[in-house]
């Protein structure tokens, strides 16, 4: 489920957001590797949902508490304000009900934490722009037609939806092509052009 | 029929032992009756059992396997009566993902069964014969409360694991159910909460195969001196087609022709697959007890977790602080892979800790005895993680 295969910048930084000793949920955790840099960093319970069976096995394989599982259906099945966290790292673009997902993490969850590639991002807007096609650099590097990110959305566009779903933004983090925070107090629309990903933390 | 003279020496293999087997056993006499769901007291009773690596001093390295519906207490030594290695000698062993040097390993033959543990063919003290159909109807539970007796036996008060596939899967999950507390971790393979209607239909057939043949003489066959070798080979012919895949069976034997060129005109096994069926229920007849099957299959088909908490399967599992580790099979019919999410979701509901694996396999619900290489590395590093968390092994 989680579908990025570049370097895990934002696994840093979600780390950092996480209180140590807290109960933990990833959902589309992969292979595993953030539950488990999250254990041994920051001691937490974790556990995941992973959508294809290779990250699943893999997880187990580790020692993960992690269930083959869809973030779209599956959610519902966990019950409310289980986790201290919910994670949805590089995954929100991939699911079919975007806004229903961030709905169910925030009820499963006293905090989401979710990362995504920012489509609003300077080089995005301009390979748009001047070459007129989709989009395909090293961060996104799928065709249109085979990529896994069905919603992709944009810094500006996450915030909207954090605010129809009642969420309140607790934090957030921009990152540069190369991986380095963006200034603190810039505005969105700043974030929305220069930030090629984004952590959120929100709270209900 | 060349043949005969080898059934005849097997079968009296077979039953030396049900009743006096090469197994250690624990005897609970009178003072230990067991309480079986049907509401009987159950009492004398005995329990045969293998172990294999040594219970460390604050016996804290337990691990319990729970053997499915034909299986035994054999689990990694050769079998008594076949010849035959340990059915999961894959996974059990020196050095193997359950480690004999470092847990000690414990598997008994269910209550019920043929190996040595009261059966049917065990004699009734109360009447100087052998019980056959008077064994009052065991369950799942009744199964794990025989078992919980004999861990207390060993002073073991909880186990480090529990772990089976099938209906020693059914075993599973009710010891985390009902003795949640004396269960650190638990790893259920291809099995269900419940049996399904489909499941509990082919044990009626087996049954009925078994009761049809005049040999099984209303269940008092061990003295008439019969046995009814054709229906139990029948009821194991036809659950042995539920345990394989459509594919697997295709890869296997398509339609090849049996030692022949051309198919007969007649009723001869003209296939290989029909030739195959015939030797899976002969050589089963040779090890099994019919009226054991009987118990067995209706055991698996009253098991329904979800119904003993009013229809809520979470609540089978509320405050477990059991870690699961739920493994299911793409191929596997019998209990498919939405069997195993069902639980790995009510235990999530339940907040208990779990992992659910889907191993890719084409060869059916019974793949979890095979060489399944994905298995065994989940099942590894769940086992590893669980040690690591009980102190078993380093953090």
């Amino acid at each position: 489920m989680s579908v990025n295969t570049h370097p895990r910048v934002d696994f840093d930084v979600i780390a950092s957001l996480v209180k140590p000793g807290s109960r933990v949920l990833d959902v589309g955790c992969g292979d595993g590797e953030l539950l488990e840099l999250l254990q041994a960093a920051r001691g937490v319970d974790g556990r995941g949902v992973e959508l294809s069976q290779k990250g699943v096995n893999e997880s187990v394989a580790r020692g993960l508490s992690v269930i083959q599982g869809d973030a779209d259906s599956d959610l519902k099945y966990y019950p409310d304000s289980g986790f201290d966290y919910v994670i949805l790292s590089q995954t929100l673009q991939a699911t079919r009900n975007p806004k229903n997902v961030l709905t169910e993490l925030l009820r499963i969850g006293e905090r989401a934490i979710v990362s995504f590639p920012n489509f609003g991002h300077w080089r995005v807007r301009a390979s748009l722009a001047l070459n007129g096609r989709m989009p395909v650099t090293k961060d996104l590097p799928y065709s249109w037609y085979d990529t896994p990110n069905i919603h992709f959305c944009t810094i500006s566009d996450f915030v909207d939806m954090t605010r129809e779903v009642g969420a309140q933004v607790e934090s957030a983090v921009a990152l540069n092509a190369l991986g380095q925070r963006l200034g603190f107090n810039m505005p969105w629309g700043f974030w929305n052009l220069f930030g090629q990903q984004a952590v959120f933390l929100l709270k209900r | 029929m060349t043949k005969a003279s080898r059934p005849a020496a097997t079968n009296d293999q077979r039953l030396q032992e049900a009743t006096n087997p090469h197994s250690p056993v624990v005897d609970f006499g009178a003072d230990k009756p067991l309480h079986l769901d049907s509401g009987v007291a159950l009492s004398p009773f005995r329990i045969a059992y293998q172990s294999y690596g040594e219970l460390n001093a604050d016996k804290s390295n337990a691990i319990l396997i729970c053997h499915a519906l034909t299986g035994d207490q054999h689990v990694a030594n050769v079998h008594p009566v076949t010849g035959k290695s340990g059915w999961w000698e894959t996974l059990v062993g020196p050095g193997k993902p359950i480690d004999t040097d470092r847990y000690f390993v414990l598997c008994s033959n269910v209550l019920g069964g043929c190996l040595g543990s009261t059966g049917p063919a065990s004699i009734n003290a109360r009447t100087g014969k052998t019980y056959a159909l008077d064994l009052p109807i065991i369950t799942i539970a009744d199964m794990v409360r025989a078992q919980a007796m004999l861990i207390d036996h060993f002073g073991i008060k909880q186990l480090f694991a529990v772990i089976g596939g099938s209906m020693g899967g059914m075993q599973v999950l009710e010891w985390a159910s009902s003795h949640s507390d004396r269960v650190f971790a638990a790893v259920a393979i291809a099995t269900g909460a419940r049996h399904s209607s489909q499941n509990i239909a082919f044990h009626e057939v087996g049954r009925q195969a078994v009761m049809a043949d005049p040999e099984w003489k209303d269940g008092r066959y061990l003295e008439a001196g019969t046995v009814p070798r054709k229906g139990l080979s029948v009821a194991r012919m036809a659950a042995h087609i539920t345990y394989l895949s459509e594919p697997a069976l295709h890869r296997k034997f398509g339609r090849n022709l049996q030692d022949r060129q051309n198919v007969t005109f007649g009723f001869d096994a003209d296939f290989q697959i029909e030739s195959y069926l015939r030797h899976q229920g002969m050589t089963f007849v040779d090890r099994f007890d019919a009226n054991s099957y009987l118990y067995m299959t209706r055991a698996m088909d009253y098991f329904d977790l979800a119904a003993e908490h009013e229809g809520r399967l979470a609540d089978a599992f509320a405050g477990s602080k059991t870690r699961f580790c739920i493994v299911s099979f793409t191929s596997d019919w019998l209990f498919p892979t939405s069997e195993s999410r069902t639980v790995a979701h009510a235990l999530n509901a339940a907040g208990a800790s779990v992992s659910f694996v889907e191993i890719e396999s084409d060869r059916g619900h019974d793949a979890f005895l095979l060489d399944e290489p994905e298995m065994f590395s989940a099942i590894n590093g769940f086992i590893r993680s669980a040690a690591r968390a009980k102190g078993l092994l380093p953090a």
